[in-house]
């Protein structure tokens, strides 16, 4: 594909001289920190908290480094960059995680500095991706295009990223910590399931404020994040979130690791008193110093002005023809074109979940060819899902087609979106040192199993998670189907849920069903489970709402049976 | 031990006193939490500065209302780990407007010195062993940041200043 010059530049942050010298600052000094490991001057106990703080991991088989993308959202230059990167410091290509992040898993560790100054020029860097501090803040992946979004939340995203970068009160809290937000009433960054998640709303004057959620999260102990405020105004919210961090910072458990995510201390002294303390240490720091100034707000909101869309009809008969003509384009076009507020143009879903793949593996061509794509069809912008999945946010219907021969061509236009073979699953064993089983042979399994596209159809939305241990990266907890590996005597055995829900309305953990069971039964149970939910729907009725109208009993007898 | 004041070594004018030593007649004196506590009319008494060191789950208002005979707060940490400290730096400045000097004491990285600079800490007691200048240099600076905090050299438009 020849390349096209980008039409229009992307709804991004655009960094000035300012950004990019605090990042070169940055990537100088990792770079005297590695000098310093390689020649022994630092032990791996005293390097390890200056890795992690920029992203990088020690795997079971080599480095892995974690590049942030701020609340998902990335430029074709900066795509073509992670491409460039991926060949030259990886095997050629990259994973796309349910954090909206990518991370490289082959990486040598004299090659950091360089990776990292690479992405310097790319206006990135892997701040943040890991350590016990505010991590990468994520949202919908639809954000500025769904025609339910109320607010655009990339705007308070942004302005979090910013806040919380090398935030010097809270780098060294008891644990991570993550925060979430969504402008629409369709959450689509499971908001609840985070250390503190935030709805953006409008009041009855058109003010913009938020609903607070803290002390979701998922792992050992999955907690629903209750709420602690139904509407803080909008320029309060950074003396609110400096309120919970200095509240959590101070009180959260630093005795025990599994005890020390802020989910432990709400649930431990109520969130009745925990919003109390929050409330009180607001009080006394709301005021000019912490004001989120609506100048800013503004100034930061022109960075994701929409770009400049054309007047379209709302229908395009070019899009409706190709419907019509072409089976296998409308079955792409059925799971993954999404409506969009603007007439004439959808929002698409790029699977990157093909038949018997990896979830979330993208090779580095084809992160040059979505590339390509988004300059010629979507404004040169790409989204990151945390689904694993790509997202062009603003195409013209009339080049749906045109783009799906694109992805064709380069092997990604996999029909399956938000369909059963749509799979999260951690790294798993093949990668992590704490996994007690594999994650994506079994997603390869299952999805070979439901491989006929017009059976996955049948069965309609139907979310499956996996996760390789407790920690739940693969968000198994809100899995309508979740898969959990365990070790049973040195093997591996995955342990199955149903009935999980990481929306807004509806959020809820996953109930155990049955023993735990080797890959082959687990994958047979899988099916049995979605046979019998066929066999038990009405016309219409989505695996989670038979679940829900008929009980867990018949689908746990599918998984006993597997046995 | 050696202490890094402003970005350079500087030499310690401090005693710390174990709980059991006499009190000196003259002479900077840092004493411990409970000592401030039961001996605090005595130490205040003297002519000379005296200052108490805050364990790392000592909250900000731990020295109470005898804040303002303090001459300096040292705040233990433990182990680089434990933030605690940052915050308590934070409220004893901006809470309880402590404006003596404020030190810490323990497990901390070069890296953190600025977090430690700009959360209202004057000075860092290094580790044992450790080389002041060696330890400064470790860290490169970084002259931006993104969030309102102590000590900001000027805005630098949006939620930008400068630092250092
Ligand atoms: C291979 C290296 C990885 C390691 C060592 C690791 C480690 C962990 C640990 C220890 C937890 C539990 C935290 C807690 O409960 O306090 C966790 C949670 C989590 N991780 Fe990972 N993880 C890795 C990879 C990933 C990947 C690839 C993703 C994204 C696909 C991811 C996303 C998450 C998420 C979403 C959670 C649960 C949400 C929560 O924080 O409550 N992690 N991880
Ligand atoms: S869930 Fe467990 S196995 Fe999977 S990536 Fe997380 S820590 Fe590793």
């Amino acid at each position: 594909m020849t390349y096209v010059a980008p039409r229009h530049r992307a709804g991004i942050y655009h960094y000035d001289e300012i950004d990019r010298q605090f990042v070169r600052e940055r990537v100088a000094q990792f770079r005297g920190q590695v000098e310093r490991r390689l020649r022994g001057e630092l032990s791996e106990d005293e390097f390890k908290p200056l890795r992690l703080m920029n992203g990088l991991y020690l795997q079971l088989h080599a480095y892995m480094l974690r590049i942030a993308i701020p609340y998902g959202v990335l430029s074709s230059t900066q795509l073509r960059g992670l491409a460039r990167i991926g060949r030259r410091h990886d095997k050629g290509y990259g994973h796309f995680t349910t954090r909206q992040n990518l991370q490289y898993n082959w990486i040598g560790l004299a090659d950091t500095p360089d990776i990292l100054a690479e992405l310097a020029e790319i206006d990135m860097h892997a701040i943040q991706t890991s350590g016990n501090c505010i991590r990468n803040v994520t949202t919908d992946q639809f954000a500025g295009a769904a025609p339910d979004e109320v607010v655009d939340p990339r705007v308070y995203a942004e302005i979090l990223r910013q806040w919380s970068t090398l935030h010097p009160e809270f780098s060294f809290l008891p644990r991570k910590f993550k925060i979430a937000i969504t402008g629409a009433p369709n959450d689509r960054a499971a908001v609840r399931v985070h250390d503190v998640g935030l709805v953006t709303k409008r009041d009855g004057d058109g003010n913009v404020g938020f609903e607070v959620y803290v002390g979701g999260g998922l792992g050992r102990s999955p907690f629903i994040a209750p709420k602690v405020r139904d509407w803080l105004p909008e320029e309060d919210l950074v003396a609110y979130l400096e309120a919970v961090l200095r509240v959590y910072n101070q009180y959260g458990r630093r005795d025990n690791i599994y005890k020390a995510r802020i989910k432990i201390l709400v649930h431990q002294i109520g969130v009745a008193r925990f919003a109390e303390q929050v409330e009180a240490e607001f009080a006394r720091i709301r005021g000019p110093f912490y004001r989120l100034d609506p100048v800013l707000v503004d100034a930061i909101r022109g960075h994701f002005a929409p770009p400049p869309f054309e007047a379209l009809p709302a229908v395009s008969e070019a899009y409706e023809e190709a419907r019509r003509r072409d089976a296998a384009f409308a079955a792409w076009a059925t799971s993954s074109v999404h409506a969009h507020r603007t007439p004439g143009y959808a929002s698409v879903t790029i699977s990157l979940k093909p038949v018997g793949g990896v979830p979330g593996d993208i090779t580095a061509d084809q992160m040059d060819a979505v590339a390509d794509l988004a300059d010629r069809y979507g404004f040169g912008e790409i989204r990151v899902t945390h689904e694993q999945n790509l997202v062009l946010a603003h195409v013209r219907r009339n080049d749906l087609h045109a783009l799906w021969q694109g992805l064709a061509a380069a092997g990604l236009a996999s029909a399956n979106a938000g369909l059963v073979t749509d799979i999260i699953a951690c790294p798993g064993l093949d990668y992590c040192s704490l996994a007690n089983a594999r994650s994506i042979p079994l997603a390869q399994e299952i999805s070979r199993r439901f491989a006929d596209l017009d059976r996955q159809r049948a069965i309609g939305e139907l979310k499956i998670k996996i996760s390789g241990c407790i920690n739940a990266c693969g968000h198994h907890h809100v899995g309508h189907i979740g898969i959990l590996g365990v070790d049973k005597k040195g093997e591996e055995f995955y342990q199955i849920t149903l009935g999980g829900n990481a929306e807004l309305a509806g959020a809820a953990i996953g109930d155990i069903a049955g023993p735990a069971l080797t890959a082959d039964d687990a994958v047979d149970a899988v099916e049995a489970v979605v046979n019998r939910y066929l066999d038990l729907r009405t016309p219409g009725e989505r695996f989670i709402d038979t679940l829900a109208r008929v009980g867990h009993g018949p689908f746990k007898e599918m998984v006993n049976a597997a046995r | 031990m050696p202490l890094v004041k402003d970005g350079r070594p500087a030499a310690d004018t401090w005693t710390t006193l174990a709980d059991d030593a006499p009190v000196p007649a003259d002479g900077a004196v840092i004493v411990s939490l409970a000592r401030w506590r039961a001996e605090r009319a005595a130490l205040v008494a003297r002519t000379a500065p005296v200052g108490v060191l805050l364990p790392s789950d000592a909250p900000a208002d731990a020295p109470g209302d005898g804040i303002a005979g303090l001459a300096l707060i040292a705040v233990a940490f433990p182990k680089f780990r434990d933030g605690r400290g940052f915050t308590t730096a934070r409220r004893l400045r901006e809470e309880f407007g402590f404006t003596g000097t404020l030190r810490a004491v323990g497990d901390v990285l070069p890296d953190q010195y600025q977090f430690l600079h700009r959360c209202g800490f004057d000075e860092v007691e290094l580790p044992a062993g450790r080389d002041a200048a060696a330890w400064i240099a470790a860290a490169g600076p970084i002259t931006v940041a993104y969030q309102a905090a102590l000590r900001d050299g000027g805005p630098l438009g949006l939620l930008r200043r400068r630092v250092a």
